[in-house]
């Protein structure tokens, strides 16, 4: 009897965990917003401004706030699972743009952006805009635009007798190399190292000597002579003028700890990053850091002009309409204003027009802003489906001129590897 | 008398039960085993079937995307590859082997100081153990601001005794010996927490025995501990052992995706991360991950194999 009723007893638990286990949230149209967003200045900004939204439309914004890299494990990871939790997503159009368009993990925004005529699709920048659409698809909306520029300390160069920031790649040299000497411990220039995480910044100094990562036939040409060019120059400059003992594994928030610790003089980075720079409480040069366009190479000044990060809409997302609302509102002309004004570059036409909105940037920044956007190329990466792939084998070179390899030859193996990735790609 | 029931009853009970009743009754060893059966398809045997499964397509970009089957072919591309793979398998063997050598010895000299009780024995077994409670990826975020080659303590110190700054952590060939030192100096005190326990456990008679024989203290080390200690040994070992070779969390905090732009602390864990989570090669890195697999269990077998000698 004993042993039957037990039996009995854990039948019944073992189906009442099943049955709850199968349970769980329906799902289907609701009134919060999952909203996934990467570490940036925007996205607190737009933390700040959510309330006001929140009352105004009686939605609830759920936020993620990841890092780069664990925001890619993560999309990698659900959206791979069909996961339906994550309505508004914001990505790299250019890093995993065309990837997860190809995946179909993106709405197709066509009718959205055409319902609202306030909002006005046509004032973002074609550029941006460009880059945020697959297959002649609006598939998300560019919410940040970056350019590279020069950062250089104002008070160094006074120093050694300049009287501006240089405006060609040899005057660059020059002026690095001139500081590195007469101040012992500071690096003439510091830039990013890493073998991926180089490439986007290297990118407009292979522009600005000529080169591209592929002709307009889509053949791997990072072993032209102007590709030669530029990695032995970036990883020489590095090399000869950079910090003694330097990682070959710099990102940005490791180039950029350099350059504010006073440890550099001059440092190329995307202006979206400024205010690492110049903000007191981040940088011991604050009060020192000026910004100039990118120095000409041989073919002119060629920065990047790129939309950095879009919001887009995950295709199993049931829950699309309040997803726009959010979209429509982070992205409308108040708060693109807004982030502006606090110092992140967006991609409407219409706030840059508005004196407004380049008012709290630094005088030298927009004057050097307003160049790039001119001579600007839209890429700053190859541009194909496996981005991260690509970047390693582009950036090898720049790795080996770093350590005093021999950068032409690495330059020829790594555009047969890039020739096959590419071959790979189009099958 | 009165305790012995009479036998009539039960059966009488169990003709009354339903049927489902009795039939759970009948196959209550499967039953009562089904629950831990369950949880053990779904997260172990599930995933690793369906690991093996991928490793034989060509999934790439997403695994939901159209695939092909293509047999064998994904294990005779990697196992062809000089460029990472092979490279990858000789940084685990060379991570694993280095760090496990130390961490042995170490751990041995250790537990044998802790051996014999004295003074303070409880603050110094407390800060031995410290390391083993840090989080790996605080630990490896910890070493690269120590081992950073132009603001780190590491160089300070150097300077302050006059030898040159070193490139430790960002040096292509001083990597992976700087991440195998992370590892030892982490995971030290675990295998010195299993030799204490083994040694506290073994009885004095022998020791004293050898102590009357006139046997040394290096003697009664060699003759006596060591081999009543070994099956302890080789428990702590293939603990270790499998941890080291799957290590993923103070490389990827030191080093970033792709151990380095030289690969120089790739081992397979960090390949067949970034083959999935950089490249979206999902069959590939599936088939990294089994082969990677079996590496471990024919590793596992090697040493279990050893143990049964040991306690023979």
């Amino acid at each position: 009897m004993r042993r039957q009723s037990i039996i009995g007893a854990s039948l019944a638990v073992a189906v009442a965990m099943s049955l709850s286990a199968c349970g769980g949230d329906s799902g289907g149209e609701s009134n919060t917003v999952r909203v996934t967003l990467a570490n940036h200045v925007w996205t607190e900004n737009v933390k700040q401004a959510l309330p006001a939204f929140e009352k105004e439309t009686g939605l609830k914004v759920e936020i993620t706030q990841l890092g780069e890299d664990q925001l890619s494990d993560q999309y990698n990871v659900k959206l791979n699972a069909g996961s339906s939790d994550i309505d508004v997503m914001m990505y790299r159009p250019l890093q995993e743009g065309k990837l997860f368009a190809k995946n179909k993990y993106l709405t197709d925004l066509t009718d959205q952006v055409a319902a609202n005529k306030d909002w006005d699709f046509s004032d973002f920048q074609s550029g941006p805009a460009e880059a945020t659409t697959y297959e002649g698809k609006p598939v998300g909306v560019p919410i940040i635009t970056e350019q590279e520029v020069l950062y250089y300390r104002k008070d160094l160069l006074e120093k050694a007798g300049l009287s501006g920031p240089p405006k060609t790649l040899d005057e660059l040299k020059a002026a690095a190399t001139k500081i590195k000497e007469a101040e012992p411990g500071v690096a003439g220039f510091v830039a990013r190292t890493g073998k991926s995480a180089a490439v986007t910044q290297f990118s407009s100094f292979l522009y600005s000597f000529g080169g591209d990562f592929v002709d307009s036939a889509g053949k791997a040409t990072v072993n032209s002579d102007a590709a030669k060019q530029a990695y032995a120059y970036y990883g020489g400059l590095i090399k000869d003028t950079g910090p003694a003992n330097v990682s070959t594994d710099m990102g940005w928030p490791e180039a950029m700890a350099i350059f504010t610790q006073g440890q550099a003089a001059f440092y190329t980075e995307a202006n979206s990053l400024y205010k690492n720079a110049t903000d007191p409480a981040k940088s011991k040069v604050s009060d020192q850091v000026g910004f100039a366009p990118f120095p000409a190479g041989p073919a002119g000044s060629k920065p990047y002009s790129i939309p950095s990060w879009a919001l887009g809409i995950n295709d199993n997302s049931e829950n699309k309409a309040n997803a726009w609302k959010f979209i429509e509102w982070a992205t409308g002309k108040d708060q693109t204003l807004v982030q502006q004004k606090s110092g992140v570059p967006g991609a409407r036409s219409s706030v840059w027009a508005n004196p407004e909105g380049t008012s709290t940037f630094p005088k030298d920044m927009v004057a050097a802003i307003e160049a790039s956007t001119q001579g600007g190329v839209g890429h700053d990466r190859p541009v194909v489906v496996k981005v991260p792939e690509s970047r390693e084998i582009v950036g090898q070179p720049i790795v080996d001129a770093i350590t005093g390899k021999d950068a032409a030859a690495s330059a020829d193996t790594a555009n047969t590897a890039f020739q096959k990735f590419l071959d790979d790609e189009a099958k | 008398m009165a305790t012995i029931t009479p036998t009539k009853a039960p059966r009488d009970a169990s003709l009354a039960t339903p049927g489902w009743v009795r039939w759970a009754n009948d196959h209550r060893k499967w039953l009562l085993a089904a629950p831990a059966m369950i949880f053990v398809a779904a997260l172990i045997v599930i995933p690793l079937v369906w690991t093996g499964y991928l490793s034989l397509t060509d999934t790439e970009g997403s695994v939901r995307a159209d695939s092909e089957f293509v047999g064998i072919q994904n294990y005779l591309d990697v196992l062809s590859d000089f460029d990472r793979f092979w490279p990858a398998v000789g940084r685990t063997a060379a991570f694993t082997i280095v760090a496990l050598l130390f961490e042995v010895v170490l751990g041995m000299a250790i537990a044998l100081l802790l051996w014999r009780p004295f003074k303070g024995q409880k603050w110094v077994r407390v800060a031995i153990l410290m390391p083993l409670v840090a989080t790996p990826v605080a630990v490896g975020m910890m070493w690269r601001l120590i081992f950073d080659p132009n603001i780190g303590l590491a160089n300070q110190a150097l300077g302050w005794v006059g030898i040159a700054p070193q490139p430790w952590l960002s040096g292509q060939y001083t990597a992976l010996p700087t991440t195998i030192f992370i590892d030892v100096w982490q995971w030290t005190p675990m295998v010195v927490l299993i030799l204490l326990a083994g040694l506290t456990s073994l009885s004095d008679e022998p020791q004293e025995a050898a102590r009357i024989d006139g046997a040394s203290t290096w003697q009664r080390f060699r003759h006596v501990t060591l081999p009543l200690l070994m099956p302890t040994v080789i428990v702590a070992v293939l603990l270790r052992g499998i941890d080291a070779l799957k290590t993923f969390d103070i490389l990827y905090a030191t080093k970033g995706r792709g151990g380095g732009s030289f690969h120089e602390v790739e081992t397979l864990n960090v390949y067949a991360y970034g083959l999935s989570f950089d490249y979206n090669e999902y069959g590939v890195s599936s088939t990294v991950l089994i082969l990677f697999f079996l590496i471990i269990i024919g590793s596992m077998w090697a040493l279990t194999a050893r143990r049964k000698e040991a306690k023979r």
